[in-house]
């Protein structure tokens, strides 16, 4: 039957929940960055002239795309002792969530430099800008406008895979919840707490996405 | 990407897996691992027909006139599209049994999934029944086309059509969630791989190859897909 207890809730599960969100925004962010880096590259690697370059880096994007996060959670956290490489399982998350992430995000970055018009590159050619010059000041500016939305919703969608790192012991939010309740037998309080922080953390990452989304068309449309 | 996915990719997983199970050690773990598969068809393939009548439910929902079925249905989509699976998961079959339900493994797992993703589908399915020409609901109330024919045989079908890549991407990610089905016991795919690899320390083969199933299971869920926008575009008459 149902027996809340908010001393329970306030006493125990809050204060030891908070450090293991802050280890979820942590992971969520280093990941993040890693597999726009890695993104980058993939895109990069599409693009090439090279054609079994680009070929690969298609194929694994697809590849990446039909993979289970846990697969690839699992496959790092095992793999990499046997081959002597001896990551904490923080790093080791952060590792599987980049590298899972970059297929996404290079899919959305390729989108991005396709919006840009074929003739904003033929113009910077006309005026021989260098090539340097030509992503600085042409292409660059004109495909961060329509990536924001789509690398935002990334953003927050590994905000909400973080949870999966549990699975290898990650100290993460659910990780926390899941001692917690091992330790006492009471699961309604800390899962319940953490789904609510969750729910709460998505819903205001959603409206400050919204928000920049707002703001950078308005932008646009001043400059145009 | 309009290449035929099934071109290169299924000879070659063909191909590899020809490989695993000639040259190594496949023999000793892939029963477990086909049994494995089994339960994660077994939950993915019900999930995906409740999902699609969730999203198709809660998709017209946040349409709805009635202001209350409207708030319902966002407040749904919000709540589990902003809430981890895991954490659903979790949640339906460890603290629900406080409240005095009680769900199997299974019927947890059938449910948080169908859940998470039909919210995400209901978003689908509004962009896609608001991506319906305005003039195709002009033309019924011309024609005087009662409501749920309206619905039924004019914009659902053209919707449904708009909705189709969007939906098969939504089942993919769908097809990926099964992998945490673990979280409730249950032994599916993912988790007799790593029971497997627990035992035989065959970490390579082992990854490999369920990274290869998931990989041909999710090439059948968008090649189906893909045949099936073929067919609704032939019958609609477009191109």
């Amino acid at each position: 039957m149902m027996d809340w207890r908010w001393d329970f809730t306030f006493e125990t599960v809050l204060p030891r929940i908070l450090p293991g969100l802050w280890v979820t925004v942590e992971v969520t962010f280093l990941s993040f960055a890693l597999s726009l880096v890695l993104g980058l590259a993939l895109m990069i690697a599409r693009r090439s002239t090279i054609r079994p370059l680009a070929f690969i880096a298609g194929e694994f994007i697809e590849f990446m795309r039909g993979m289970p996060l846990v697969v690839v959670i699992f496959f790092l956290f095992f793999l990499l002792p046997e081959v002597n490489i001896f990551l904490a399982p923080f790093w080791t998350g952060v590792l599987a969530m980049g590298i899972y992430n970059a297929a996404p995000a290079a899919e959305i970055l390729r989108g991005g430099l396709q919006a840009v018009p074929r003739g904003q590159w033929e113009a910077a050619h006309v005026l021989n800008y260098s090539t340097y010059r030509t992503w600085r000041n042409v292409v660059l500016p004109q495909a961060i406008g329509p990536v924001v939305p789509g690398l935002g919703n990334l953003l927050i969608l590994a905000f909400k895979e973080t949870p999966l790192l549990s699975f290898v012991a990650v100290p993460e939010m659910l990780d926390v919840a899941r001692r917690i309740a091992s330790e006492t037998y009471r699961f309604t309080e800390p899962l319940t707490v953490v789904g609510i922080l969750f729910l709460i953390l998505s819903l205001v990452s959603a409206l400050l996405i919204r928000l920049v989304e707002r703001h950078m068309l308005k932008e646009t449309r001043h400059a145009k | 990407m309009s290449r035929s996915p099934f071109a290169i990719m299924i000879p070659l997983a063909f191909l590899a897996g020809l490989y695993f199970a000639v040259f190594s050690s496949v023999a000793q773990f892939l029963p477990s691992l086909l049994n494995g598969l089994l339960v994660t068809v077994g939950v993915a393939a019900p999930s995906i027909l409740l999902t699609y009548a969730i999203s198709l439910v809660a998709g017209l929902g946040r349409l709805s006139h009635l202001r209350p079925v409207r708030w319902i249905s966002t407040v749904y989509v919000e709540v589990f599209r902003g809430v981890s699976l895991l954490v659903i998961l979790f949640w339906l079959y460890f603290v629900l049994p406080e409240f005095g339900v009680t769900l199997s493994a299974y019927s947890a797992a059938l449910l948080g999934i169908s859940l998470n993703a039909g919210a995400y589908g209901a978003e689908i399915v509004r962009g896609a029944v608001q991506a319906v020409p305005r003039g195709q609901y002009e033309a019924c109330v011309t024609l005087n086309v009662p409501t749920l024919h309206k619905y039924a045989r004019v914009i659902l079908p053209q919707a449904l059509v708009i909705a189709i890549p969007a939906m098969t991407n939504m089942t993919i990610e769908l097809l990926k969630g099964t992998a945490l089905v673990s979280a409730v016991t249950l032994v599916d795919l993912t988790a007799a791989g790593v029971r497997q690899n627990q035992m035989t320390y065959r970490t390579i083969e082992i990854f490999s190859v369920l990274a290869l199933i998931y990989f041909c299971l999710a090439q059948v869920v968008r090649f189906s897909g893909v045949r099936l926008e073929q067919q609704f575009n032939r019958h609609l008459g477009v191109r």
